[in-house]
């Protein structure tokens, strides 16, 4: 709190990026322990949460007054111009502050607090059970086991405590193997086809220099071979470009040498590391926030940032993988230089491809919770959760989560969540509100007690699962066991939704998508209708006959009239649901209509219920 | 001349076809004057007919003494045929390099074409110049049909029929009519009934390097304004462009002697003002930018009926040239400077809306497609000519079918209704941010990559929507049925 300066600024005004006509929304600019928050005149509220602010900017005094730019990392750019430059520079220093925490303990999710209770929040940490997904795969297995070499963390840290091996490997070919490989992570499985035998395991790269070799490790990769009966062979694939992993070489690290491992195919499969795609995204946000881009420019600064040639590499690396196991029956061994970033992507994303489980929205918590979390995908380093080395920061996960947005839009119907889903799991990598992507490693997080201290994000996405159903989904279609993408580079297109989530202006006025997911909602109602309605009718046949029958005998008794007037079930045809018109209205028909708290709703982030801002000026609820 | 002659080699067997997701089919070949056929002779396998005019260029390759053509069409498509035998080859290659650059238009398909449908209502008569006319003419006393034109010597790329200010007569039109560049006077294009302000069309005004003016041309212009009231006068060239268009006798409108008018050489935001649109011609990007407006601001024209009376009132009656501007296209070498993918361009910025807003729409895509397809190569005779005048001079009416005869037809119109339409009163703003643009995949990506999963989709949305209707009927019937069943439940138990 020490942070926070001036806790309210007044007369402040909100520009339209996007408009060529220079409008703008005058209101008042709060500051509260967690986020930032712009009420304009027409009440309309935007919420920015200080763990997003990626990049604060004061720029030079204008005649109206400061302008303040902020840049989240979702990718939502506000442009502030404050009357006076003293509260500029006091709110500038304070999110500058307010953003970059030192601590762990100083994140927003050690002090969230939704309205659970203990037990809700302990079942919450519970609701993904990594044991019970080996098991769905069918492990263990004869030839598979779970081995507890890591169970105290001592053989690889960055790795989780359950590991599963093949039955022939060991425990002195697993501390062999370790010891000859970057950071200890020895090959694990990542996955079990349980229908071709095959598997997809992971770990880091050799240090085998130009010539060091290590038997265990040899024997480990012959373990895993031999664990799949059905081919002689497996694929060991470098997930990185070739020239890099020679490079590699010199530092005592590298790649498998074909001669020292009997019957692999080694393929490198050339994804960029961390530091050419931090700045491919950077160069791509650069084009995205230009005012007045031209078509040309657009289009030329796409294709120079190199983003979609990088969302191609990852995807074809995927495809290559599943290909391998769905056509050859091969088990594939998949890594980088640590393998935590390049072959978390492509061994997710070979797996999404492969198994319709990760296609639903609970499985798609199990992946990137098997994957990402436990398999050590370092999620603060690369979302820069504290203030750290910007050198750490790289869009690793983002672009997992684009290329799994392009599958989506080539096979419509084949995932159980929609896009909403991926934004809002992007937003939660970011928002530091929930404990699941908070540290580096499993071992970081159970120091940090944050099964104790924070609450999982898992079970608000559930709860909410409504808002992340694809209406197009058809999961009973076995057609789309294994997906096969079409990545010829017409495919690749410009995710506007991510990139320009919050610019309402540039998306299509309508949405087809929420229309029928609307409709399908709908459509839900009406049926419980109709069998309410069926059983009134029935019941009314029946009470007929029964009155008919009992007229004869009884004239002169009169019961009470129905409850229900007839004249009022007329009247009630006319409002017949109330869904359409409100769902086909056209967003702000209005060039100018830039606001950006409309279209945030839409993706709506938990916000806090109740937002204390200090120094008593008043307690709000939203 | 006979078809007969261009033919040279009818019919080949053995021939082979390779499209892009399909597997290869083996057949025979055969040339008629209009079109390219292959048939397998296999019951369940599809036939090829390819309109010769879709032709837009022929490859030929020869390993051996098989030799291959590969047939790039208009509509974007390409295919490859594989001919046993050197001659064959050569003679195929050589007759439809002829059959699809024909000289003259009354050898075109449209001319032959037999419809095996009954013709309910005549396209060639459905979009009546004076009908148009009298949907505002109630509001307004403003403007007046004018029939200087009516055998097309004032401007001879004009209709017989014009609307124009009432205050100006037939002689002060043809004087104006000599100081436009074609004969192509400020003419109405649209009237917009909410406010009362108009979009006029012309082409450049002659003005040259020394300047000259025409005083009927200002009183035109001028009285198209209400007292007090600024107009706009859009060139949809640039600065640049225009100044040089004087040295060649063209030029733009002096702002001295247009006082009322402010020129501008780029779009403008919305106030509420008139506007005269003109670039050198006045037959291109002109109506590009007249009726991508009206798509904008009139819901009638989001219709299927009021979008074909757009591209027949603003296209086809404004007389952009369709036989000069389509007569090749992308994949041509022996493109002429005249040929431009001006109407599709215009389809294409219509499908950007309709992505903006699905449901503002009563066509769909496919429409879009069609029209784009017609614009090129048809058997109907509605996109034949460069203008009215040579149209009447054909004998278009008479001797061949419009393309709205055929597309009107409830089995046809069905295929191009967009489910999700709702009809709205509303000016529909596109955002023309370059993020908001998208590759036209319908037309661009048709040939080169299965649309499976995205028709299966489709299908699935229209389902969604059907299953919608009926649901809502029945629970009305339910309702109905229920209130009966009390009413006479009351009935009985009333005294």
């Amino acid at each position: 709190m020490e942070h926070i300066r001036t806790t309210k600024v007044e007369q402040v005004k909100l520009l339209d990026r996007f408009s060529t006509s220079n409008k703008s929304l005058t209101g008042t600019l709060y500051l509260t322990a967690t986020h930032l928050l712009f009420i304009d005149s027409l009440q309309k509220e935007t919420w920015i949460l200080h763990h997003h602010i990626a990049a604060v900017e004061k720029l030079a005094l204008t005649t109206s007054g400061c302008p303040l730019v902020i840049q989240c990392k979702n990718f939502r750019i506000v442009h502030f111009i404050v009357p006076r430059e003293r509260d500029c520079h006091d709110i500038y220093n304070s999110l500058l502050q307010l953003s970059r925490q030192a601590k762990y303990e100083d994140l927003y999710a050690f002090s969230y607090n939704p309205k659970q209770n203990e037990s809700e929040r302990v079942q919450g940490w519970q609701l993904i059970d990594l044991t019970e997904e080996y098991r769905r795969m069918g492990i263990p297995s004869l030839s598979w086991q779970l081995s507890d070499a890591n169970r105290d963390y001592k053989i690889c840290e960055t790795y989780p405590r359950d590991l599963y091996v093949p039955k022939t490997a060991n425990k002195p070919i697993i501390v062999g193997s370790s010891k000859f490989r970057s950071k200890g992570r020895f090959p694990v499985l990542s996955y079990y086809h349980q229908d071709k035998e095959a598997a997809i395991c992971r770990c880091s790269q050799p240090l085998s220099g130009f010539s060091a070799r290590c038997l265990e490790d040899e024997h480990m990769l012959q373990a895993i071979s031999k664990a799949n009966p059905s081919n002689r062979y497996m694929y060991v694939m470098d997930t990185r470009p070739k020239l890099n992993a020679m490079a590699n070489r010199a530092a005592g690290k590298g790649y498998e040498n074909e001669d020292n491992y009997s019957n692999i195919r080694f393929q490198f499969v050339g994804i960029e590391n961390i530091h050419v795609m931090r700045s491919s995204l950077q160069k791509l946000l650069e084009v995205n926030g230009t005012r007045a881009l031209s078509v040309n420019d657009f289009f030329s600064g796409l294709e120079s940032s190199g983003w979609l040639r990088h969302i191609k590499a990852v995807l074809d690396a995927a495809v290559f993988l599943a290909k391998a196991i769905v056509v050859e029956s091969a088990s594939v061994l998949v890594h980088c230089s640590d393998g935590w970033d390049r072959t978390s992507q492509v061994c997710s994303l070979g797996a999404l491809l492969l198994d319709s489980y990760y296609r639903t929205i609970k499985g798609f918590m199990v992946l990137i919770e098997k994957d990402w979390i436990s398999f050590g995908h370092k999620f603060s380093d690369r979302c820069g959760h504290l203030d750290g080395d910007p050198k750490e920061v790289s869009p690793v996960f983002t672009q997992f989560l684009e290329c799994v947005w392009h599958l989506t839009e080539q096979f419509p119907q084949a995932f159980e969540y929609n896009e909403v889903f991926l934004l809002q799991i992007h937003e939660h990598v970011h928002s530091c509100q929930f404990g699941n992507f908070l540290g580096n490693c499993q071992k970081e997080r159970e120091d940090l007690k944050l099964k104790e201290k924070t609450y999982s994000l898992w079970p608000f996405l559930l709860d909410d699962q409504e808002k992340y159903l694809n209406p197009l989904y058809c999961p009973s279609s076995q057609k789309f066991t294994v997906l096969e993408p079409n990545t010829v580079p017409f495919n690749f297109k410009f995710w506007r939704n991510m990139y320009h989530q919050f610019d309402r202006t540039m998306h299509p006025r309508q949405s087809v998508f929420k229309l029928i997911m609307n409709m399908n909602d709908q459509n839900k109602q009406l049926e419980k209708e109709i069998k309410e309605l069926e059983s009134k009718i029935k019941h009314q046949k029946n009470r007929q006959t029964d009155t008919v029958l009992n007229k004869e005998s009884l004239r002169s008794i009169h019961s009470d009239s129905p409850a229900l007037k007839p004249s009022l079930c007329f009247k009630k045809e006319q409002t017949l649901l109330p869904g359409n018109d409100a769902i086909r209205t056209i967003e702000g028909s209005n060039t100018a209509d830039n606001r950006y708290s409309e279209y945030a709703e839409e993706f709506s982030k938990t916000e806090p219920a109740v937002v204390s801002l200090e120094y008593g000026v008043a307690r709000m609820t939203c | 001349m006979e078809f007969a002659e261009l033919i040279k080699t009818p019919r080949v067997d053995n021939v082979v076809l390779h499209r892009p997701f399909y597997p290869a089919v083996e057949g025979t070949l055969c040339l008629t004057g209009h079109h390219l056929i292959l048939s397998s002779r296999q019951d369940n396998t599809e036939e090829l007919w390819l309109l010769h005019s879709n032709i837009d260029s022929i490859e030929k390759r020869f390993v051996g003494s098989l030799g291959t053509i590969i047939i790039k069409c208009k509509d974007l498509r390409i295919i490859q045929l594989d001919i046993p035998g050197m001659e064959e080859c050569l003679n195929i290659a050589s007759s439809i390099e002829a059959l699809s650059t024909l000289d003259s238009i009354t050898l075109m398909y449209p001319f032959f074409y037999r419809p095996m449908f009954e013709v309910v209502e005549d396209g060639w008569h459905m979009f009546l110049p004076e009908k148009e006319f009298e949907l505002f003419s109630s509001v307004t006393n403003e403007w007046r049909l004018s029939y200087v034109n009516k055998d097309f010597t004032v401007c001879p790329s004009y209709p017989p029929i014009v609307t124009v200010p009432n205050c100006i007569d037939d002689e002060a039109l043809k004087k104006v009519a000599t100081f436009r560049h074609g004969g192509r006077f400020p003419v109405l294009s649209y009237y917009h009934k909410k406010n009362g302000m108009v979009m006029i069309r012309s082409s450049q005004p002659l003005t040259g390097t020394n300047g000259r003016r025409c005083k009927e041309d200002e009183k035109l212009i001028n009285a198209t304004l209400r007292a007090g009231k600024r107009g706009y006068i859009i060139d949809t060239r640039s600065l640049n462009v225009a100044q040089q268009a004087r040295a060649k006798g063209g030029g733009f409108e002096q702002e001295a002697h247009y006082p009322q008018w402010r020129r501008i050489h780029k779009s403008i935001d919305r106030e509420g003002a008139s506007v005269l649109i003109h670039g050198t011609e006045g037959t291109d990007s002109t109506l590009q930018v007249t009726s991508l407006a009206q798509i904008i601001l009139e819901p009638k024209c989001r219709t299927i009926r009021g979008f074909e009376a757009l591209v027949e009132r603003e296209w086809l009656q404004a007389g952009h040239p369709f036989q000069q501007r389509c007569a090749q296209s992308a994949y041509s070498n022996s493109k002429q400077k005249w040929e431009a993918p001006v109407f599709f361009l215009f389809l294409d910025c219509v499908w950007q809306i309709l992505r903006q807003f699905p449901c503002s729409f009563e066509f769909n895509e496919h429409f879009l497609i069609l029209l784009f397809e017609h614009s090129y190569a048809s058997q109907f005779g509605t996109f034949l000519g460069n203008n009215e005048s040579e149209r009447c001079k054909l004998k278009l009416q008479q001797k061949t079918m419009s393309l709205w005869s055929w597309v009107n037809q409830p089995s046809e119109l069905s295929k191009f209704i967009n489910p999700l339409f709702e009809a709205n009163s509303l000016v529909i703003w596109p955002s023309v941010a370059p993020q908001s643009l998208q590759l036209w995949e319908g037309v661009f990506l048709r040939w080169n990559r299965s649309s499976k999963y995205l028709d299966e989709a489709y299908e699935e949305m229209i389902n969604i929507i059907e299953y919608n209707k009926e649901l809502q009927a029945k629970v009305n019937t339910l309702r109905r049925q229920l209130a009966e069943l009390e009413t006479e439940d009351g009935m009985q138990e009333s005294p």
